[in-house]
C-alpha cells in the first residue's frame, strides 16, 4: 500500500465523526466522552508506542489538567474555557517533569511501580484536600464561560462536541508532526534500543524526560477538556483504573501509530456500554479477556490485524 | 503514649510480615525471570478464599485449613506457570504488564461471581483472639503470632536461598542466566518451582493476613502498590530486602494512620520516590544495571 493510498484515508476518520454528528446529534455527550479519550489514549501513545515507556499512571496528569481547570472555574476565578486549557497543560506537564524526574531513572518494575504511586499519590491528595476539590463527591457545578466569548457550553452538547473535535485534531497535528521530526525518530531509537542510542550520543534521559513531560501536558488538556464539556471532576479522572483503562483502549486499537487510539478507544467505549449495563462484573470479566486475546492471540491490536489481513488480500489480488 | 508507641509497633510490624509473605514471592520471580507479574495478589487473594471458605463452610480449624489453601494455590500457580506465564518469559514488557493485568481482571470477576462483592469475615480461633499482658504491656496474640510465622518463613526462605544447594542454583539463574544453563542447572523446572513456592507462599500471607488486608473482589487492585513497592524497594531477586522493605513500610504506614490520619498513604509514596530516586535498584539487589 502506498503512501497516496493512505493519504486520501486521513480525513475519513475526521469526516465519520462529523457525519455521526449530523445524522444522530443525540449521542453528542458520548462522542464528546470518545474524544477525550482518544486525546488521552494518544499522548500515551507517545510514551508506550514511540519511547517504549510503559506507564500505569498516566491519569495522574489526566486528573491534575481536570482539577486545574476544574477548581480555576469554581472558584470564579478563570473561567475562559482556552485560558483554563493553557494553565491545565501547564500545571500536568509541570507534575509530569517532577515525576518523570524522580521515574524515568529506575526501570522495569521499579518504574511501573512508582507510576502507579504517582496515580495514587495524587489520589489521596485531591481525596484528603476536600476543601478544595470536593473531594469523594468530586468537583460540582463546574461553569465556564463561553467558548472565544461566543459559544455556551449548552445542554445538548453542541459547543462540546466541536471544541472537544477541535482540541483532538490540534493534537493529532501536533503529535504527528513531533512523531515525525528528528526528536521523534530518535525516541523510536531509544525505544528499540536505548544503549545503541546512548552509544551515538543520545542524551536518553533527557528525551525521555521531554516525552515525559510532552505527553503529560496533552494528558492534562484531555482533563481539562473533560471538565469543560461535563462540568464536573470526579475523583475518578486521577484512578489507577483510568490509568490501566486507558493503556487498554490504547493497546486494543494499535500502540505507536497515533491512528491506534482513534479505533481503539471508541471500540472499548462502546462495548463497554453494552456489555457492563447490566452486571459491571461482566464487565471485569470480559476486559480481562479481550486483553488476554490481545496478547496471546492479537498483539498489535485492531489495526495491526486489520493491516495484516489487508496485505494478505493485496497479495492475492496482485498474483 | 508507650502504649501506643507499643501498638504501632505490633501492628506495624505484624503488617509488614504479611507483606513480606505476599510479596517474597513476586521478588524472587521477578529477579529469576525478570516477569513483571502483576497479578501475584491474585494469588494472595485466592489464599484468602480457600482459607475462608475451608473455615466457614467446612469448619476446617485455622492452621489446617491455611496449609490446604497454601497447597491449592500453590498448585493453580504451578499450572499456571506451565500452561500460560511460560509463554511470555522473554516477551515484552508491555506484554507482561497486560498479561498480568487481564489475570487481575477475570480473577476479581471470578471471585465477584462465586463470593459476591463483601468482603469475606474470618474468625480466628480461639487461642489467637483477644491480648495479655506481658512487664506491664498490653500484647495482642494475633499480632504477636504473626510477628514469629513471619519470623519463622523468613528464617526458613534464608535458610533455604543461601545455605541449601537449590538455593544456590536460584541464586545463580538470578545472577547469570544463561551462565546458570550452561552449567547444566535446569532452570525451566526451576522457574516452576519458585513460581509454584512463590504463590504458595502469597497465599499463606493472604490466609494468614485475612484479617488486616481484608479479603474481597478488589484485593489484587487494592493491594497491589504494596506489593509493587515492597519488591521495587525491597531489591529484585533478594529475600532480605523485601523483609526490609516490607517491616518499613508496614511500619511508616500504620505509624501514620495512627499519628497523622489526615496524611494517609500521601508520606508513604513521598517516601518510596525520593528513596528509589536515591537508589534505583532498591535497598538490596543481586541484579546489576
Amino acid at each position: 500500500m502506498g503512501r497516496t493510498a493512505t493519504i486520501w484515508l486521513e480525513p475519513l476518520p475526521w469526516l465519520l465523526a462529523l457525519a455521526t454528528y449530523a445524522l444522530a446529534p443525540q449521542y453528542a455527550p458520548l462522542m464528546t466522552q470518545i474524544f477525550v479519550m482518544i486525546l488521552f489514549a494518544m499522548s500515551l501513545d507517545l510514551l508506550v508506542g514511540y519511547t517504549g515507556i510503559v506507564t500505569l499512571g498516566h491519569a495522574a496528569q489526566f486528573g491534575t489538567g481536570a482539577y486545574v481547570a476544574g477548581i480555576l472555574a469554581a472558584r470564579g476565578w478563570i473561567t475562559d474555557p482556552t485560558l483554563t486549557a493553557v494553565l491545565a497543560m501547564l500545571a500536568a506537564g509541570t507534575v509530569g517533569l517532577l515525576f518523570g524526574s524522580l521515574m524515568l531513572r529506575t526501570k522495569g518494575l521499579a518504574f511501573l511501580m512508582l507510576s502507579v504511586a504517582s496515580g495514587m499519590l495524587l489520589y489521596e491528595i485531591a481525596n484528603k484536600a476536600t476543601g478544595i476539590t470536593g473531594g469523594d463527591d468530586g468537583l460540582q457545578g463546574v461553569v465556564f464561560s463561553p467558548l472565544l466569548g461566543l459559544w455556551e457550553f449548552d445542554f445538548r452538547g453542541t459547543t462540546a462536541f466541536f471544541y472537544s473535535l477541535l482540541m483532538l485534531f490540534l493534537t493529532f497535528i501536533f503529535l504527528r508532526r513531533v512523531v515525525n521530526s528528528p526528536f521523534g525518530w530518535s525516541l523510536r531509537g531509544i525505544r528499540e534500543n536505548d544503549l545503541r542510542m546512548a552509544a551515538i550520543g543520545c542524551q536518553n534521559y533527557r528525551r525521555r524526560l521531554i516525552a515525559y513531560t510532552l505527553a503529560s501536558a496533552l494528558a492534562g488538556l484531555a482533563g481539562a477538556v473533560q471538565a469543560q464539556c461535563t462540568g464536573f471532576v470526579a475523583l475518578n479522572s486521577l484512578s489507577f483504573e483510568l490509568s490501566g483503562g486507558v493503556l487498554i483502549m490504547l493497546i486494543l486499537g494499535g500502540s505507536g501509530r497515533l491512528y491506534g487510539a482513534m479505533f481503539g478507544v471508541p471500540i472499548y467505549m462502546i462495548a463497554q456500554d453494552y456489555l457492563a449495563k447490566n452486571d459491571p462484573t461482566n464487565w471485569f470479566l470480559w476486559q480481562g479477556i479481550i486483553l488476554l486475546i490481545l496478547v496471546l492471540f492479537a498483539r498489535g491490536g485492531v489495526l495491526s490485524l486489520a493491516e495484516r489481513g489487508f496485505q494478505a488480500c493485496w497479495r492475492k489480488v496482485a498474483r | 503514649m508507650t502504649s501506643t508507641l507499643a501498638n504501632i509497633l505490633f501492628f506495624g510490624l505484624a503488617y509488614g510480615m504479611i507483606l513480606y509473605m505476599t510479596s517474597v514471592g513476586l521478588s524472587i520471580t521477578m529477579g529469576l525471570m525478570g516477569f513483571v507479574n502483576l497479578a501475584h495478589g491474585v494469588f494472595a487473594m485466592l489464599g484468602g478464599y480457600a482459607t475462608v471458605t475451608l473455615m466457614n463452610s467446612l469448619a476446617v480449624p485455622f492452621l489446617p485449613a491455611l496449609l490446604a489453601a497454601c497447597i491449592l494455590v500453590t498448585g493453580l500457580g504451578f499450572a499456571l506457570e506451565r500452561l500460560l506465564y511460560r509463554r511470555l518469559y522473554g516477551a515484552a514488557e508491555l506484554d507482561q504488564v497486560l498479561f498480568s493485568m487481564a489475570l487481575i481482571f477475570i480473577s476479581v470477576a471470578i471471585a465477584r461471581i462465586f463470593w459476591g462483592p463483601l468482603a469475606q469475615p474470618i474468625v480466628l480461633p480461639h487461642y489467637l483472639q483477644g491480648h495479655f499482658e506481658l512487664a506491664g504491656a498490653t500484647i495482642p496474640t494475633y499480632r504477636l503470632f504473626l510477628l514469629i510465622f513471619g519470623g519463622a518463613i523468613a528464617a526458613a526462605l534464608w535458610f533455604g536461598f543461601d545455605r541449601t544447594l537449590f538455593g544456590a542454583r536460584v541464586r545463580a539463574a538470578v545472577e547469570n542466566h544463561e551462565m546458570a544453563e550452561a552449567v547444566g542447572i535446569n532452570t525451566d523446572r526451576l522457574f516452576a518451582l519458585t513460581f509454584g513456592l512463590g504463590t504458595g507462599l502469597a497465599a499463606l500471607g493472604g490466609g494468614l493476613g485475612a484479617e488486616i488486608l481484608a479479603i474481597s473482589p478488589g484485593y489484587p487492585l487494592q493491594y497491589i502498590i504494596f506489593f509493587l513497592i515492597v519488591v521495587a524497594v525491597g531489591g529484585l531477586g533478594s529475600i532480605k530486602g523485601p523483609l526490609y522493605a516490607a517491616l518499613i513500610i508496614g511500619l511508616a504506614d500504620t505509624a501514620t494512620k495512627y499519628l497523622m490520619p489526615e496524611v494517609g498513604m500521601i508520606f508513604v509514596f513521598a517516601f518510596v520516590f525520593l528513596l528509589l530516586r536515591w537508589r534505583p535498584q532498591g535497598i538490596v539487589s543481586r541484579r546489576k544495571g
